[in-house]
């Protein structure tokens, strides 16, 4: 089995509505930052890749046109709200292959500044009807044939939870985001830093049933970088660094196994499942070593179900541990000590990243004033719809 | 405006003109997977065979969401449910004929397919849509 990689520098931009800086500006400042952190110049990266969801293509290149022309092999990926992870992976991976032992990963989003393509919602009169598309639909069938929207398909994911587990409500849902927005208010890089009481969440402005729009992420801007390194190249390197590192002890991607619902309707449990207990093997831990998570809280229906889904709480069980606040930062398990989407921000393609920026900094125990004392071991999870999952678990240096 | 002079489902696996409205999907013949939409081989076993299927009328809801503010502006809130129909094959659609709100959802209560008018074209050509309502006749399997 090839050797672990390791994470020597991380960086991400605050989330913000960043109306005066551009995709490439907020790029750069995370990828210098990651580069500054690891004591490590643009030189000495062996690969790249870079995650965005709406920047156009070779937008990578772009990048180094900004931090470094150094003639290195750069993947663009794009995985929806999984891109930031796949590019962590894509570098990974040429590192585990032998083929570099140094590189920069990166995910951005702008969102602010150029209106993402959303689709269009076209009135249903006028012209004439032609059937159009592999359905032959003959007028857009969002709002005629249910949602296919994001927030409407995770509203619907936690309906059906809740339609299967006694205890589990608008209120369990609510209360995840009144924790999220607890949390954020540590958090000087996320994009919504108040409190909202468990009343003002419920008493909010309905989006889809049930989440409110304070159960909701909102549309933020950022960056988040991580430069990533072999466990052979590490041994060579400052102790200061090597103090600092922190390993990658499991990195797992699956997509979307065939299940009759999928097709109808986006399965984001059965690969998140798959994804955790790989990790899990991979890693040779299991949920109760942890502690700390980062998950893919899109929406508040979101993250109860991935409590299940990641085995941080019983089978079952999601609704009864937000109750007794498991996933509080002072609970059993602390999960999106960031704010998480909901209140962190949710820049697209940022997001996989961002996420193992925030456990690497609390297993470096430098995460200031939302410090988790004495973090050891962290996971971070990230799903985009259709679907791409990724997990991955991080663990601070021995004596470190 | 005249009286519609044709008809048109708004999409092509409604099938208005063969008995009852209907759906019509896709069957893989190796394993039995139902899809309502067109594959090139199953995406359960990868099987080449793919046969029509007329699908059953009844299902039952599995899960919902009432759109509100995320709702088409000419549209309004709506109701979104995923009903799985007695054959196992899965639906997305709206539930009809009850007020926009969480409580008006049952998920105990059988539904089935009913049509309405969507709009119409400059031709006066008619889409008809399809969705679900609580089935009074309560013919779904349990």
């Amino acid at each position: 089995m090839s050797e672990d990689v390791w994470i020597i520098g991380a960086s991400m931009t605050p989330i913000r509505r960043h109306r005066d800086r551009d995709a490439l500006d907020l790029s750069a400042e995370a990828c210098l930052g990651a580069l500054d952190d690891a004591g490590m110049s643009i030189r000495d990266m062996g690969v790249m890749a870079v995650g965005t969801q709406f920047e156009p293509y070779t937008f990578g290149q772009q990048v180094q046109k900004q931090i470094g022309q150094t003639g290195i092999p750069l993947y663009n990926v794009h995985n929806a709200c999984a891109t930031g992870a796949t590019a962590v992976r894509s570098v990974l991976m040429e590192i585990k292959a032998g083929e570099a032992d140094l590189g920069l990963a990166l995910g951005v989003e702008q969102m602010t500044a150029g209106s993402p393509p959303y689709r269009s919602m076209k009135p249903a009169e006028g012209n004439e009807f032609t059937a159009e598309g592999r359905d032959g639909h003959v007028m857009p069938t969002e709002g005629i044939l249910g949602t296919g929207q994001m927030f409407g398909v995770f509203a619907q994911t936690g309906m059906d939870y809740a339609r299967q587990h006694d205890g589990v409500g608008f209120e369990q849902f609510a209360k995840v985001a009144e924790k999220n927005h607890a949390h954020s208010t540590l958090n000087p890089l996320a994009q919504y830093q108040r409190p909202y009481s468990l009343e003002e969440i419920m008493s909010a402005e309905m989006l889809a049933y049930p989440n409110t729009l304070p159960m909701s992420c909102p549309t933020g801007d950022g960056a988040a970088a991580v430069v990533l390194v072999s466990e052979e190249r590490l041994r060579t390197l400052d102790p200061e660094v090597r103090r600092r590192a922190v390993k990658i002890s499991a990195s797992v991607m699956t997509s979307d196994p065939y299940d009759p619902s999928g097709l109808a309707h986006p399965d984001v449990n059965t690969l998140t499942r798959l994804a955790a207990d790989q990790a899990y093997e991979r890693a040779g831990i299991g949920p109760e070593d942890l502690d700390l998570v980062e998950l893919h809280d899109c929406f508040a229906t979101a993250e109860l179900v991935h409590y299940d889904n990641l085995r941080l709480c019983e089978p079952g069980g999601a609704g009864e541990w937000i109750d007794r606040r498991g996933p509080w930062r002072d609970g059993e398990l602390p999960v999106n000590v960031s704010g998480g989407l909901i209140s962190k921000g949710h820049p697209i393609g940022a997001t996989g990243v961002a996420n193992i920026y925030e456990v690497t900094t609390h297993l470096r125990g430098e995460a200031g004033d939302r410090q988790i004392e004495g973090a050891r071991v962290g996971m971070t999870h990230v799903i985009g719809l259709g679907s791409a999952c990724a997990v991955h678990i991080l663990e601070r240096a021995a004596g470190g | 405006m005249s009286e519609p002079t044709a008809t048109i489902p708004v999409v092509d696996y409604l099938v208005l003109d063969d008995g009852p409205a209907h759906l019509v999907g896709n069957r893989c013949e190796d394993c039995g997977a139902t899809f309502l939409d067109r594959h090139n081989a199953c995406p359960n076993c990868g099987g080449r065979r793919i046969e029509r299927a007329r699908l059953p009328e009844t299902g039952r809801i599995e899960s919902y969401t009432v759109l509100v503010r995320g709702a088409p502006k000419h549209i309004g809130p709506f109701v979104s449910v995923l009903v799985r129909l007695d054959d196992g094959t899965y639906v997305k659609a709206n539930l009809i004929d009850v007020d926009p709100v969480a409580d008006a959802v049952d998920t105990d209560r059988p539904v089935r397919i009913v049509t309405y008018p969507v709009g119409t074209d400059d031709s006066g050509t008619e889409a008809i849509a399809f969705g679900f309502a609580y089935d009074t006749e309560g013919s779904a399997q349990p």
